[in-house]
C-alpha cells in the first residue's frame, strides 16, 4: 500500500490571500506576489519568519531567470526550499503537492505557494505567439489550440455551440454575484451565440479574461495548524496530476487528456467518487476545457454535455455548482490559483455565493493547450 | 508586405524542408516501424536514432480545423479569413497545414491531396480537397 491514502487530510490550506483582480497599472509581478503572500500570512495568523518554503508559479507573460529567488529576496526571506516552477496553469497544484511532500519528508514545515502576473497592463504577446515553425501556416496564439480541440469535439460528438454557452452563462452568472470579479455582466445563451467569433469555432464569450493580479496560499500539516490555533484551515483530501505533454498533432485523441489520470489519483487518495463532490472549480480558460475536464473526470458522459448540464445543473442551486466566483471567464483570467482560493472559501462557508452545506470541493488546474493537469479535492 | 515567418531550419529538420523544395513531403520512420512528424533526432516512441526520411504519398484526411478572422501576424492580414488544419497522412503522422479551399468546403474526414506552395521563399506543404 502506498502512502497515497495516508496523506489524505494530513495537510491543510491554512491561509489564503489575493490582490485586486483586473487592471492594475504599474504593478510588477513581484509587488503583486508580495501583496498576495502578505494577505495569506495575515489570514493564517502567522509571520513570514515562520515560513520556510516559498514555491512560486512562474509568471506566464513575464518570465525571469531565478524568479523564485527574486521574490524571496524582495520579501526578505531565506527559505530552505524555494524556486519557481513552470507547468502553465497546472503548476499551482503541482506546487501544493511539492509542499506537502517536502513537509512530510521533514524538509520544511510551512510553505507559501503563490502566483502573480500582469498581462492586462503589461505585455500579452505570449498569448498570441507563433506556435513554433507552424507559424508558416498562420498557426498563432493560445486560443487557436483550444479552437482546434473544440472543433474536433463538435465533429466527434455533434457538440453544439449552445452547449458551450451553458458553461459561459453559468460562469458569468456567478461572476456577476462576486463583488471582486473583473467582469460582472450575466449573459444568456442567445447573447452568448451572438458574441463575436474569434478564432472559429471560438466565440468571444468562450474565452477567459486577461487580468493583472496575484494569489497565495499557506500549506502546513493539520497538526501544525492545530498547534498554532488556526481554526479555518481546510484539509487537502486528494490531489493528482497528469501530463498529456505532446502537442496537438501527436495526441492519440484531441478530445480526452491525462485529466483522466489526474482525477483518478486524486479520487483514490481522497477515497471519494464524483457523487461525493458538492461544488467544483474547473479551470475555464476556454469553455471547451471545462467540458472536457468534467467528461474526463467522470462527472459527465463523454459527448453528452448538453443534456447533462441542461437546466442550470452547473449554476448555483443546481446539481453541481461550478466556478462559484466566476472563474477565469468572469472573476479573473489569472491561471488557476484563484479557483483554489474559492474552493477554500466554499469549504469555510464564507464564499459570496456559498453553496449550502457544501463539504467537498473539487478543483482542476491545467496548462498549455491541455498539456498539463492537476486535480485537488478539499474538505471541511 | 511584412516579412513572412521563417521556419527555424536545423540539422534535424533540414531534410524535411529540403524535401519540400524538391517537391516531396517527408516523414521519419525508425527501424522499429514507428513514424513521426515533426522532425526529431529520436523516435518519440522507442527513442531510436536509427531512422530514415521517407516520402509521403501525399494522401491525407482532415482531422480538425480553425478559421482565423483576424491576423496575428502582418504577413497574414491579406488572406483572412484563412484556415489552419490538422491532417493525418495515409502513412500515419499528423501535421498542421492549410487546406486550399473556402471554409464552406471543409468537411470532417474529407480526403486530401498534397500541394506544395511557395510563399516568400518558403515551400509549404498544403492540401487540396481530393
Amino acid at each position: 500500500m502506498s502512502n497515497l491514502n495516508q496523506m489524505s487530510g494530513k495537510y491543510v490550506i491554512a491561509g489564503i490571500g489575493q490582490t485586486a483582480f483586473g487592471k492594475l497599472p504599474g504593478r510588477s509581478t513581484i509587488s503583486l506576489n508580495i501583496e498576495a503572500c502578505k494577505n495569506a500570512l495575515i489570514d493564517a495568523g502567522i509571520e513570514k519568519n515562520q515560513v520556510d518554503a516559498l514555491l512560486v508559479k512562474t509568471p506566464t507573460s513575464a518570465r525571469e531567470f531565478m524568479y523564485g529567488q527574486k521574490l524571496a529576496a524582495a520579501m526578505g526571506m531565506r527559505p530552505k526550499i524555494g524556486g519557481s516552477w513552470d507547468q502553465g496553469g497546472a503548476a499551482n497544484i503541482a506546487l501544493i503537492s511539492s509542499a506537502m511532500n517536502a513537509i512530510e519528508a521533514g524538509q520544511c514545515e510551512i510553505a507559501l505557494v503563490c502566483y502573480a502576473d500582469n498581462p492586462k497592463t503589461g505585455n500579452r504577446d505570449h498569448f498570441s505567439r507563433p506556435r513554433g515553425d507552424d507559424a508558416v501556416f498562420g498557426w498563432f496564439s493560445t486560443a487557436a489550440g483550444y479552437a482546434m480541440i473544440q472543433q474536433r469535439h463538435m465533429i466527434e460528438f455533434g457538440t453544439k455551440a449552445e452547449d458551450f454557452g451553458i458553461i459561459a452563462k453559468a460562469a458569468r452568472r456567478h461572476g456577476a454575484a462576486n463583488p471582486n470579479a473583473q467582469l460582472r455582466k450575466a449573459i444568456d445563451i442567445d447573447s452568448y451565440l451572438q458574441s463575436p467569433m474569434q478564432i472559429e469555432p471560438l466565440r468571444r464569450d468562450d474565452c477567459c479574461l486577461v487580468s493583472d493580479g496575484g494569489a497565495a496560499i499557506v500549506i502546513m500539516s493539520a497538526a501544525k495548524a492545530h498547534n498554532l490555533g488556526i481554526h479555518h484551515a481546510i484539509p487537502i483530501l486528494g490531489l493528482g496530476q497528469g501530463q498529456t505533454s505532446c502537442d496537438l498533432t501527436n495526441r492519440p485523441s484531441l478530445t480526452s487528456t491525462e485529466a483522466v489520470v489526474s482525477a483518478k489519483t486524486a479520487f483514490a487518495m481522497a477515497g471519494l467518487e464524483t457523487k461525493d463532490i458538492d461544488v467544483v472549480q474547473i479551470y475555464d480558460c476556454f469553455t471547451i476545457a471545462v467540458m472536457m475536464t468534467l467528461e474526463d473526470y467522470g462527472f459527465c458522459p463523454k459527448g453528452q454535455f448538453g443534456s447533462w448540464a441542461a437546466n442550470g445543473y452547473l449554476e448555483i442551486g443546481g446539481g453541481l455548482p461550478f466556478n462559484t466566483s466566476g472563474g477565469l471567464l468572469s472573476e479573473t483570467g489569472m491561471p488557476g490559483l484563484q479557483l483554489i482560493l474559492e474552493g477554500v472559501k466554499q469549504m469555510r462557508g464564507t464564499a459570496p455565493l456559498q453553496v449550502p452545506q457544501a463539504n467537498k470541493c473539487l478543483i482542476s488546474n491545467q496548462g498549455g493547450t491541455m498539456h498539463t493537469h492537476g486535480t485537488l479535492i478539499l474538505g471541511n | 508586405m511584412s516579412e513572412f515567418p521563417q521556419p527555424n531550419i536545423t540539422e534535424t529538420n533540414k531534410p524535411f524542408w529540403d524535401g519540400l523544395k524538391n517537391g516531396e513531403l517527408l516523414f521519419q520512420e525508425c527501424t522499429n516501424g514507428h513514424r513521426w512528424l515533426p522532425a526529431s533526432d529520436f523516435c518519440p516512441d522507442c527513442l531510436s536514432t536509427f531512422f530514415q526520411f521517407k516520402k509521403a504519398s501525399g494522401k491525407a484526411k482532415l482531422i480538425s480545423w480553425v478559421i482565423y478572422n483576424t491576423a496575428h501576424h502582418p504577413a497574414f492580414e491579406k488572406i483572412v479569413p484563412y484556415n489552419v488544419a490538422i491532417v493525418e497522412l495515409d502513412e500515419g503522422p499528423k501535421m498542421i497545414t492549410n487546406i486550399v479551399c473556402t471554409k464552406e468546403e471543409l468537411i470532417p474526414g474529407m480526403k486530401l491531396t498534397l500541394t506544395i506552395k511557395e510563399t516568400s521563399g518558403v515551400f509549404l506543404p498544403k492540401f487540396l480537397p481530393q
